[in-house]
């Protein structure tokens, strides 16, 4: 059956795999807002004992998450991966350069003649958490609002600005969307941890913690959602694929794709629900609902930027050398090896699911940081 | 105007610091997980606490070493695309999807069981933690797979084909591209070299505690099962060394010619045994390619195409051309080089304005020639020939270190099973030092292997400045520096934090 399906079909199909892959990892993002609430939720040691070993288990996931998103990218999209990369360079290596301070951080904190110190390993930490994020919702939200690269016929991209990328982050409409996802982050953290914790002081501060960066997103979320049903957007004409600017680009899109629209609503209701579950309901269970908004919101946001005659990836210089699915994609060949590929995906997901029920079946307590199995806890 | 070609200097620097920091890391984690999944299933089969301790001590040095092989790890994927953008265009249709599929299979595993192997002592049952432990290795290792058949792929580019209309090449055939002789010899190759680099690792370290008379019997233990490891591993990295040689003799003539600094073809060719390169000496002179040499007749005929009398071609032949061999020559392939990048110009033109007859004509004769494509990017033939004493140097290493490596496990293998080893102060040792071998024969590895192979991104098609992102250099010359700051301060933490660990030892 796949491989019987047509290239723009794989293509549609490549962008859908590269949402739900963008969008899980926003998901597991509550890693990195839970590094930031380490500074901010926890009043000594312990407490950021807990909170280390707590999202210490589940770095790594977000870490290849982050990883199987750029891999999906240039396999299915090779042309974004080298315009994006080669151009907005110096977005991407900030962002990198948070993840390479990350993956040492959480093994080295604690470890004697670390030579830095637990403190550094922590600040590292909270600029992963921060200046990560930001950086990369303001790289996606170039997705609406465009960069200055022209591509030649070779498709060799050339950047207009020197500043290669950075100045992505002072669109604010580009810097709102990092905030906003800086605060998910600590949303998630907070809701995420206080699922996986067991130590009341600890819980009630994270229940906090979640409403309060519920109420500092409120601005940016608002903001963010206005600009983006008011703002031009980039259409691509079906026959001929030239690109123009169509005033509410977006806000067509959402009424073109209901299914979208609905994806929207849902996710932003059930992240809403999570947080108030968590701090006016008493439950533990509110970051499964904000997981699954999250969830959503990106699969809306990815699907807004990439369907409809939408270029996903424009060039505000040079509006022909905007990227669409289509213009941008591998060959038929490619997509349909890696549609079978993508079989494996679910099965991923499954042993994912498993090893996770098993590992957080029993919540993390004080007690366990100082039992017979305390030398292998970060 | 930036000047690009100090930008490729520094793409390439950055790359190789990179690659060569997250070298250190990899083989102890390809070999270190296999042999943490061993000891655990001793005391899984025994339920000999001891066993279990010796495990989890050989996990905390793994677990330190996988973070650093992480960190540098993630910065290899995304410098394709931001220091080889155009690279990444013109063969991302091919050399992605290996990425991509090292993602969902191989990098999850890792990412999964790695939690449990280290948080799950508690949480789990005995065999699942064991089970786990054993995904690790088998989920590092895969990983090693799939990146080296992308690098097997750059060497030795099969399955695709150009399309003129996009301006990169397009996989045809994922089989040939998966199954190709270098993507199953740089696998192999370099996965045993990792399993090499960790026996000598736990044997060093072992060693010292015997020096030190402390945990005597753990080391024991720990060298006993790390020596047979060695000892085979060892044997299968030269039976796939061998392997390799043969492939490079067949498809990258040009880097056989360095790693022996043979510039004038012969048959009964020698392998030089010692050699001091002659450092000034150029394709196409005649001045001597060594100041002292020691050569063996007819042994790299015989590594080339398994029989002494065989022909090998030079430097000069592969760079100038050889008519009596019919050997055309990077002289001549140039010329065609051009002419294929001529059509593949006139061909976009023609189709730009509409005229079909014209774009016909173009492409049939971009067809033609298109074999050297990336020949027609030089501007001179000597270009086609890489550094010859780097590359004759770290050959040289790697096979002089690769040859003791397995005497070395024989003897320490053979003291283990006598039940002395404790008193070989000396071996004990050589055991320390030969670590430090194991490292350097590493990278001494791939040195031999990208070096080898300048000027090519991709083999014959794509040369590194063509490869390479239209950035002004001073963008990449900062980055190198910030990598090359970070992950110093990074390895010190490491090996510091890795020394503490083994002073604390097991006990802890």
């Amino acid at each position: 059956m796949i491989g019987s399906l047509t290239h723009m079909q794989l293509q549609e199909l490549w962008w859908l795999i590269a949402a739900v892959v963008g969008s899980l990892f926003l998901f597991l993002t509550f890693v990195q807002g839970g590094q930031t609430l380490l500074f901010t939720a926890t009043k000594d040691e312990q407490e950021k004992a807990l909170i280390i070993n707590s999202i210490g288990t589940k770095w790594e996931l977000t870490f290849t998450t982050l990883v199987l998103f750029g891999g999906a990218l240039f396999a299915a999209f090779p042309l974004f991966y080298a315009t994006s990369f080669g151009g907005a360079y110096w977005v991407w290596m900030l962002i990198l350069f948070t993840f390479i301070l990350q993956a040492v951080s959480f093994e080295y904190r604690k470890k004697p003649g670390n030579l830095l110190g637990a403190r550094t390993y922590e600040i590292f930490l909270a600029i992963n958490g921060s200046v990560g994020l930001i950086l990369i919702g303001a790289a996606v939200a170039t997705f609406f609002t465009g960069s200055r690269f022209t591509l030649n016929e070779y498709n060799q991209v050339t950047w207009q600005t020197q500043f290669h990328g950075l100045e992505a982050a002072l669109n604010p409409f580009n810097l709102a969307l990092g905030l906003l996802l800086a605060f998910l982050a600590r949303i998630l953290g907070a809701l995420y941890l206080l699922n996986n914790i067991d130590y009341q002081p600890l819980n009630h501060r994270l229940r906090r913690a979640a409403w309060i960066n519920f109420l500092w997103l409120l601005p940016f979320l608002l903001f963010v959602l206005v600009s983006l049903v008011t703002m031009d957007g980039f259409a691509v004409d079906g026959v001929t694929g030239v690109v123009a600017m169509e005033h509410g680009k977006y806000l067509n899109n959402l009424l073109a794709m209901p299914v979208v629209a609905c994806l929207l609503v849902v996710g932003l209701l059930s992240v809403i629900y999570g947080v108030a579950a968590a701090r006016f309901l008493d439950k533990r269970s509110g970051i499964w609902f904000g997981g699954l908004g999250t969830v959503l919101i990106g699969l809306s946001l990815f699907a807004l930027a990439g369907y409809n005659h939408t270029a996903f990836y424009p060039s505000s210089a040079d509006l022909q050398s905007s990227l669409t699915i289509y213009n941008a994609s591998s060959s038929h060949y490619t997509l349909t090896v890696m549609t079978y590929v993508a079989l494996a995906v679910p099965f991923v997901l499954a042993y994912i699911a498993y090893v996770w029920w098993q590992m957080d079946s029993k919540k993390l307590t004080l007690d366990e940081l100082s039992g017979p199995e305390a030398d292998k806890m970060y | 105007m930036p000047d690009y070609l100090a930008t490729v200097d520094w793409a390439r620097a950055q790359f190789a610091l990179t690659a060569l920091y997250h070298w250190i890391f990899v083989p102890l984690t390809l070999g270190l997980s296999f042999l943490c999944a061993f000891y655990e299933s001793i005391y899984v089969k025994t339920g000999n606490e001891e066993w279990k301790k010796l495990t989890k001590f050989w996990m905390t040095l793994f677990g330190i070493n996988f973070a650093i092989g992480v960190a540098t790890g993630i910065i290899m994927e995304f410098e394709f695309g931001t220091n080889w953008s155009n690279y990444s265009w013109m063969v991302g249709d091919i050399f992605g999807a290996p990425l991509a599929v090292e993602g969902i299979f191989a990098f999850f595993i890792e990412a999964t069981f790695f939690a449990v192997m280290f948080f799950g002592w508690n949480r789990v049952s005995k065999g699942f933690h064991l089970f786990s432990t054993w995904m690790v290795a088998v989920g590092s290792n895969l990983s090693a797979l799939w990146i080296l058949v992308a690098n097997g792929w750059m060497q030795f580019p099969t399955g695709m084909a150009f399309n003129p209309d996009t301006a990169r090449f397009e996989m045809q055939d994922i089989g040939a591209v998966i199954l190709s002789p270098f993507a199953i010899g740089k696998f192999t190759h370099a996965t045993s070299s990792g399993f090499v680099l960790a026996a000598l690792f736990v044997i060093g370290i072992s060693s010292l505690f015997l020096l030190q008379n402390r945990h005597q019997q753990m080391a024991k233990r720990s060298i006993a099962v790390a020596a047979v490891f060695g000892l085979l591993s060892s044997l299968f990295v030269g039976l796939t060394g061998d392997e390799a040689a043969y492939n490079v003799a067949h498809k990258q003539p040009m880097k056989l010619a360095a790693m022996e600094g043979l510039y004038v073809g012969q048959e009964n060719a020698p392998v030089v045994a010692f050699g001091i390169v002659n450092s000034t000496k150029r394709p196409g002179d005649d001045t001597p390619a060594f100041y002292q040499e020691v050569k063996i007749p007819g042994l790299l005929s015989l590594l080339a195409n398994r029989e002494w009398n065989s022909y090998v071609p030079g430097i000069n032949d592969l760079a100038f051309g050889n008519p009596a061999r019919q050997i055309p020559g990077a002289a001549v392939r140039m010329a065609n080089g051009k002419i294929a990048v001529a059509e593949l110009v006139n061909y976009k033109a023609a189709k730009k304005s509409g005229d079909a007859p014209a774009a016909a004509t173009a492409l049939a004769r971009f067809s033609q020639y298109q074999a050297d494509l990336g020949y027609g990017h030089l501007t001179k033939a000597a270009e086609a020939a890489p550094p010859v004493a780097t590359t004759f140097y770290s050959f040289h290493i790697m096979v002089v270190l690769g040859t003791l490596f397995p005497l070395l496990f024989l003897v320490v293998l053979f003291h283990t099973m006598k039940g002395t080893i404790e008193h070989q102060r000396c071996l004990n040792s050589i055991n320390i030092f030969a670590l430090f071998l194991g490292y350097i024969a590493g990278m001494a590895g791939w040195v031999v292997a990208e070096v080898g192979r300048q000027p090519w991104a991709i083999q014959d098609l794509l040369p590194v400045q063509v490869a390479a992102t239209k950035l002004a250099s001073g963008n990449v010359q900062t980055t190198f520096f910030l990598f090359l700051t970070l992950f110093t301060v990074l390895l010190i933490a490491e090996i510091r934090i890795m020394l503490k660990q083994i002073t604390i030892g097991p006990e802890a």
